[in-house]
This record gives structure tokens, sequence and C-alpha cells, in this order.
């Protein structure tokens, strides 16, 4: 397929989205699922809300009241005892990584471990799905399975005189989606890992794979967990876990930096999340799920006792959502986690880590209704979570608009889709934030994936400036080709799975009867444009114009010639890719390291799951229900997907449409932008660059836009420079007040006293003698003055 | 405590006469004293030891006499220990002597002053 044809290709796809007529002459393979879903793929995607529309017309205090609250009550099943295996799995593979890494034993072991037993992972969560899905779905009543006491005291009888948290399973719908798809995605993961990552395979391999099986047990256990402590335990397992693998290259203090820096941003989010279980168990004594819910749901908003200790909770629970899913103030670990192995991002950014605090919000959902905290708060706090995700989908597009770095692209691509996940949370439809995660998941696996690959055989050129014409070297095309589909999927492209869930979020926000939540809706609008604009800025610049090639000089370096040999399956650069980089490269001979049969695997099976993830909402009109939605229709989230109302008008006009003509219009204007800038003419585009740097007014914007808005100069500025200055003080009162003073006067107190009194030691025994028989006098002469006194009568 | 009347097989002694103990003590007064002063005039670490066996000795004549004052083993018993302590300590500090003599050449405590350093 030449470039030629993948422009027409897309320009066809617009023009026929944006007419809103598409037909299923729109042709190519890649969209012939899409076409399945013509008509109206975002309006059968609301389906379902009918429940919802009752509650929106008798909510009255705002959109935080949903009505009454039922949950229900959890069924205990030890039919279901095998799911502990799905834990244990993963964790005999970090013992037997773990052992491997500490007795250095080199070879591919590992790889196969971990591959292993993520698929018997994998495997128990799809016969999950298929024992206990059909249960679910008709009784709506989750599944509890306990597994082992962990935590359980007690101390009176009395409600709150008893603290349990066993290690034990609660399985509804979000739960079980989750172990879906990390399962899934981490399989495929670690199998492209288990090639990416073969350059070190006389060093860190066991250690690198060791990490990922524990960073999977991990968010098993916070997504299957009980109770809030089980998922604490999780949450911390996730955090370390990232901790080890974004500083793996432990020898470059970049990634040593970036790995502390991870670790104690995700702290402060932690920090939040203990607050918050403290506070739900002084209000609720208890943290296990089931019991939560339901005393939740048997309480009235004007029963909400506890004042602050009750308002205190979704706030701190956001905090920790923040940390963890890289929203507002915390959001900047996330790009320096570029800094770990690339399948570590794509694991970080798809599975397993910041859709942790997805996960957390939805199960937490309860927290945020009038019945919990009172009509007050509980809009304050949604709206807090709204507008908290709306500017982190904002300011993570505006900054990937200005990184050269394409990787980081991608990375700051996360930060404003877990935004648009968070609004989704905070505008009131859970379903649209959790499809979102689902889809999400994919579609950033293969792009982070795609990106790896492209790194991995550039030797880590990671500077999209310094590529170019990719589509044409042999070996990249279907790296390329998925990239192209991963870059689409992130620029919602109209009847894509993303498109499908996204719209979701922003029809709910624009049909709020709140204006606060309508002005979310329509700054998600303008982000989806910015999204396209970058998505395509990265894809244009790496894949089409002249080829040129100029590979880094990283860890990957020794890729060059000698570790070929082995590999049957590398097909190396061709002529046009000598031809290309014959110049910057002085003649020498780089060969680009193309993908082998693992990773062309992993993406294409990840593109085809990035395809599929659209299904739910394809087949809902026919199947009279959305796959995801059922998933959120059986969790402690669902309430929360209330409120969207059915026949809402967007301007006036009908919303479904309306939004669909909208979104079209601004993801095209995006990407024809980027199309203009990026492939057609890019001497215009540096151009403007060059010209907006020389304007006085204009030249914040890229800069500002390259330097991440300088928010981490400014957290510097009010925070390490601070601590820096704190601790210089501390230093100069340690040597000076402490050493020169206080030590100095206790210490040389005793000296004082020894000269005061050295010359009684003579050295002669006899003289000490003298003194201790005259001691003794003295003592004999006091008793008997005291006794011819008269005092001992 | 162990008195004499507790293991019934002795007959009980009538306690002694208070001129007695005065004079027992004064005894054991004179034989502190003669070894404290024989301590303080003496430079041979010999005569020294040998006065400080002297003032043990009236410790333990003491401990007698007050042992037989309230009509109690325990102080005769102490005294057995005094005396085995005494005996260690007479090897101990007999050894001591030698090895310094060996050092100085000298029996003189006055030759170990640097010892105050």
């Amino acid at each position: 397929m030449s470039t030629v044809a993948i422009i027409a290709l897309a320009s066809a796809f617009v023009t026929h989205a944006t007419a809103h007529t598409p037909t299923a002459s729109m042709e190519p393979a890649l969209l012939t699922t899409l076409a399945l879903a013509l008509g109206d793929g975002a309006i059968a995607a609301a389906d379902g809300h009918a429940v919802d529309a009752a509650h929106a017309v008798h909510s009255t205090s705002g959109y935080a009241d949903v009505g009454p609250l039922h949950f229900v009550k959890a069924v205990a099943n030890t039919d279901f005892a095998w799911l502990k295996w799905m834990l244990l799995a993963p964790l005999v593979s970090v013992i037997l990584c773990g052992a491997m890494a500490m007795f250095k034993v080199k070879g591919r072991l590992p790889a196969l471990f971990t591959v292993a037993t993520f698929g018997l992972s994998t495997a128990m969560a799809i016969a999950l799905y298929f024992q206990f899905g059909p249960t679910l779905f008709a009784t709506h009543a989750p599944l509890t399975v306990p597994f082992m006491d962990w935590l359980s005291l007690t101390w009176g009888p009395g409600p709150f005189q008893s603290f349990t948290a066993n290690l034990g399973f609660y399985i509804d719908g979000i739960s079980m989606l989750w172990m879906l798809f990390v399962t899934v995605l981490a399989t495929l993961i670690a199998l492209y890992a288990s090639e990416y990552m073969e350059s070190d395979l006389k060093a860190g391999y066991a250690r690198f794979f060791f990490a990922v099986s524990l960073f999977v047990t991990s968010m098993l256990i916070l997504v299957m967990s009980d109770n809030l402590v089980g998922l604490y335990l999780g949450w911390e397992g996730v955090g370390l876990c990232s901790y080890m693998l974004i500083g793996y290259y432990a020898t470059q203090p970049g990634a040593t930096a970036a790995a502390k820096k991870a670790f104690i941003m995700n702290r402060i989010g932690d920090l939040g999340l203990a607050l918050a279980i403290f506070l739900i168990w002084t209000n609720y004594g208890t943290v296990q799920y089931d019991s939560l819910f339901q005393a939740i749901a048997g309480s009235t908003s004007e029963a909400v006792q506890g004042g602050w200790s009750k308002a205190a909770i979704p706030f701190l629970l956001l905090l920790a959502v923040c940390g963890k899913s890289a929203q507002g103030p915390l959001f900047t670990w996330l790009p320096d986690a570029m800094w770990g192995p690339t399948p570590v991002s794509a694991l970080i950014h798809a599975a397993t880590m910041v859709t942790a605090g997805i996960y957390l919000l939805a199960r937490m959902a309860p927290f945020y209704t009038v019945q919990a905290i009172g009509p007050e708060w509980a809009e304050t706090a949604l709206l807090t979570v709204g507008w908290i995700g709306c500017f982190t989908a904002f300011i993570g597009a505006t900054i990937a608009c200005g990184q050269f770095d394409y990787k980081r692209v991608f990375a700051y691509s996360t930060i404003s889709s877990l935004g648009y996940m968070v609004m989704g949370l905070g505008v009131g439809t859970a379903f649209g934030g959790v499809y979102y995660v689902f889809t999400h998941a994919w579609f950033k696996a293969l792009l982070f994936l795609t990106a790896g690959a492209v790194m991995h055989g550039m030797a880590g050129q990671v500077d999209f400036r310094k590529l170019g014409g990719l589509l044409r070297v042999p070996g990249f095309r279907l790296t390329m080709i998925c990239m192209l589909l991963g870059c689409l999927w992130l620029a919602t492209a109209p009847f894509s799975a993303a498109a499908e869930s996204k719209d979701i979020i922003l029809l709910t926000a624009l049909t709020s009867h709140v204006q606060q939540v309508q002005w979310m809706g329509w700054i998600g609008v303008l982000t989806a444009g910015i999204t396209a604009y970058y998505a395509f800025r990265v894809w244009f610049r790496l894949a089409l114009g002249p080829v040129k090639i100029e590979p880094g000089a990283d860890q990957h370096a020794d890729h060059g010639h000698d570790d070929h040999a082995g590999h049957a399956d590398h097909a190396h650069g061709g002529a046009d890719a000598h031809a290309g980089h014959g110049a910057a490269h002085g003649g020498g001979a780089f060969h680009p390291h193309a993908p082998g049969f693992r990773i062309s695997l992993v993406l294409t099976l990840l593109a085809i799951g990035s395809v599929l993830a659209g299904l739910p909402s394809y087949l809902a009109h026919s199947q009279g229900f959305n796959w995801i939605q059922r998933f959120v229709q059986n969790s402690s989230a669902w309430m929360r997907a209330g409120n969207s109302e059915e026949h809402g008008q967007i301007l006036g006009r009908d919303a479904h449409s309306t939004l669909f003509i909208i979104a079209t219009t601004v993801v095209v204007a995006g990407f024809l932008l980027a199309w203009i800038l990026h492939a057609k003419n890019r001497a215009l585009g540096d151009r403007l660059r060059a010209s907006m740097l020389n304007t006085t007014g204009l030249k914040w914007i890229p800069l500002g836009s390259e330097h991440g808005w300088y928010v981490d100069q400014f957290y510097n500025a009010i925070i390490g420079v601070p601590a820096w200055l704190g601790a210089q003080l501390l230093a100069f009162t340690d040597r000076f007040v402490i050493d020169g003073v206080i030590v100095a006067a206790i210490g040389r107190f005793p000296g004082f006293v020894a000269r005061v009194f050295q010359p009684l030691y003579t050295g002669t025994v006899q003289s000490y003698a003298l003194t201790m028989a005259g001691g003794i006098g003295l003592i004999v002469a006091w008793v008997v003055w005291v006794w011819l006194s008269g005092g001992a009568s | 405590m162990i008195t004499l009347a507790s293991m019934g097989s002795v007959a009980p002694l009538t306690p002694a006469m208070p001129a007695n103990i005065q004079v027992t003590l004064a005894l054991a007064i004179i034989l502190f004293a003669i070894g404290l002063v024989g301590f303080l005039t003496r430079r041979n670490m010999i005569l020294m030891f040998l006065s400080t066996e002297l003032m043990f000795q009236a410790a333990a004549l003491a401990f007698v006499a007050f042992g037989r004052m309230w009509m109690d083993l325990s102080g005769q018993l102490m005294v057995i220990f005094i005396l085995t302590v005494a005996a260690a300590e007479a090897a101990l500090a007999l050894g001591l002597v030698v090895l310094l003599y060996r050092r100085k050449e000298t029996l003189s405590s006055e030759a170990w002053a640097e010892l105050k350093e």
C-alpha cells in the first residue's frame, strides 16, 4: 500500500464522515467492520439509559442526585475458588524470575514463564466471564470469593469494633472487564517484550520480567480485591513496579530521576487514598465493598451525618486518582516514565497502571452521591472531578502538540485521554469513561508498541524530525500501518472505537442541564481537534516524505550488526534506507532493525483488538444492549451513569446528529491542519514555527508547549527551590548551631571539670588512700556529731 | 536468717555480754587502724598488701562479734566468704607484685606514679 493510497484512504474516509451520509461503499478492508456501525454508532451507545431518564426528570438538586440507590447484595460462592490461581499464576512467575535474577541465570526462560502465566490468567479471566457473566447479568449480584484470611480484628461486639480486610475477591462488571483487558494486554505486551528486550539477555532480562510479573499481579490484586485495603495493596504494588521498571536502565541518571519522580508523585496520591480509607472506616465501620455500598444505599440525603469527614472522602479519592492516573496537578510523572523500556510504557499506559485510577473512581462512584455526602458536596465533588479531567485533557493535548519525541507525544496523549475518562466520570457517565478506558487500552498499547518498534529499529532514535518516510522502509510497513490505525483511533476518527466511546462522554456533557458541564463538553470537543492534529503530526512526519534515518545512539546501538546474525526473520533495511541516511551517517552502514515475528504478531493482534473494541457499540443496536455497558450496569459505578438525558439537545438541535457533525468537523480540521503542515508542505510548518518563535507575543505558544507549559519548572520553583533553601538552612544550623554551640558545650564541660580536679591525681597510691580515709573520717565525725547532739536518740 | 535456735539440735547460747562485744569491736578498730596507718605510711607494695589484709581481718572480726551479739550464724558465714576472697585476692595481688617488680626492679609503689596519666 503506497503512501498516496493511505492519504487517499484517509481523506475519503474523512470526507464521507463529514457528510454524515456514509455508505457501505466507503470500502477499505480496514474499515469494513466500521461499516457495520453505519448510521448511529454513537447513538446506539447511549441506549439503555432509559433508567436514567427517569432520574433526570425527578432530579431537583443538581446532577449529583441520581435518585434512590440500590446495590444488589453480593453472593458468596466458593465454586469460584479457582480464581485464586489467576493471582497465583503470575506470582509463580514473579518468584521464578526473581530467583533467576537473584542467581544471575541467563536465558530466555523468564519471558517464557511470564507469557505462559499471563496466558493462564487470561484463560481464567475468559473462563470467569463465561461461567459467571450470565449469572451476573441476570441477577445483578456481584460475586464474592473468600481466598485467605489477612486482617481480621475484633475488640468488641459493637458496629465499630471490628475490622475485616481479608484477601478475597469481589467480582462485578467493572472488575471483570478490567481483569479481561488487563490480562489480555499484559500477555500481548509480555510477548512483545520477549523480543524487544533481547538486547538485554545478558543483563536485566530476568529482572525485567520479574517486575512485569509483579506489576500484573499487583494490578490483579487491585481490581479483584473485595475491600479497600486489598485495593491499596495492589495500588502500592503497581506504584513500586512502575518505579522499578521506569528506572530499569539504572545506569542512566535520567532513568533513575524519572523513576523517583514517578514514585514520589504517586506517593502524594497514595496519601489521599490512605486518608480516604481511614475516613471511610471511621464513618462506615467497614472497608469491604459490599457492606460499604449497602451502608451508603441505606442512607438518605437528609440524614447525611459526619460533616467534613464524609465530605472529604471523594476529594481524597480524587487526589489518589490524580496521582495514579496522571491527572491535574500530578500529571508530570507520566511523560518522564518514557525512560523505561517501551513495553513498560505500553503496560503503564494501557493496562496496569494509569487505568487503576479510573477503576478507583468507578468503583467508588457511590461516594459522589447525595446519599453519601449530601447534595452540595456531592455536586462540588463531581464538578471537581469533571474540571480536573477536562483541564488535564486540554493541557495534555496542547503539550503533545509541541513535543518532538514521538514517545512523549503518545505519553501526553495518554494524559489527555485519561482526562477524558475522568471527565466522563465527573459529568456523570461511568459508562462513557469505562468504555473509553477499554478502547483506549487497545489503541494506546498499539501506539506505544509501534513507537517501540520504530525506536528499537532505529537504534533508539526518538526524535521524529530525524526520521521520515518509514512507510517505504522495508520491514516497517506493517508497523507504520498499525501506527496509522492507532493515530486514527487516538484522533477519534468518526466510527472508530475510540470515537464511539468518547462521543458518549461528550454527549453526556453537552446535553447536561448544568452550565459548567456543558462548558466541559465544549472544551472536550476542542481537545478532540487538537488531538487529531498532534496524532497525525507524528504519523505524517514519521511515515511520509522522503526516507530519512538518523539512528540514535543509546542502549540499542549494539543492535547494528552482531545481534542480527541469529535472527532469520529480521529484514534489513533495503536500498532506499541506505540512500536516505547516507549523508547523515557518513556512509556508515546502518541497518534499520526491522521488527521480528513476535513484534509483528503482537502489533497485528492489537490492531485487530483496537478495531474490534468498537464492536460493542456497533452491535448495540441489533443486540439491544451494549456489551461494555452491561459490565458497567452491573457494577457499583452504574448509578453514576445516570443523568444523560436521552432526548437532550445541543444548540437547539438533536443531540446525536449535532454532536456527530461538530466532532467530525473538528477532528477533520485538526487532521487537515496536520496534513498541510507536516505532510504536504513541511517547509510551511517549519516556517510557521520559526516565525512564531521570532514574534514576541506568540513565542510563548511553541516554547510553552514544548516545555510542558513549564509545569516542572514551576514545581521546582515552588517546591524544589524552597526545599533546597530549607535544606541549606538546616545544614547551616546543624554545622554551626548544633555542632558549634550545643555539642561543643556539652563536650567541653567534662573536660573543664576534669581540669579543675586533676591536681588531686598525684599517682601516689597512699594519697588516694588518705583521701578515702579522710572521707570515712568525715562521715564518722558527722555520725558522732549527730549522735552527740541527740539526733539519733 | 539462719539462727542456732532454728537449727534445733544445738542448745541456744545466752547472748553475749555488752562488755564482750565492746572489747571485740575495740580490737577490730585497733586492727583496722594499724592496717590503715601501715597502708598510708609504707611504700613497699608487699607491706601495703599486708596492711590491707589487716584491715580485712578487722572487718571479719567485727562480723564475728556482731554475729555473736545477735546469735546469728550469718556473721560467721560472712567470715568464710571474706577468707575465701582474701585468699584468692592474695594470690592475685602477690602475682601482680611479682610482675610489677620484674618491670621496674623495685617494690616501691612510687615507681608506678605515671599510671595517673
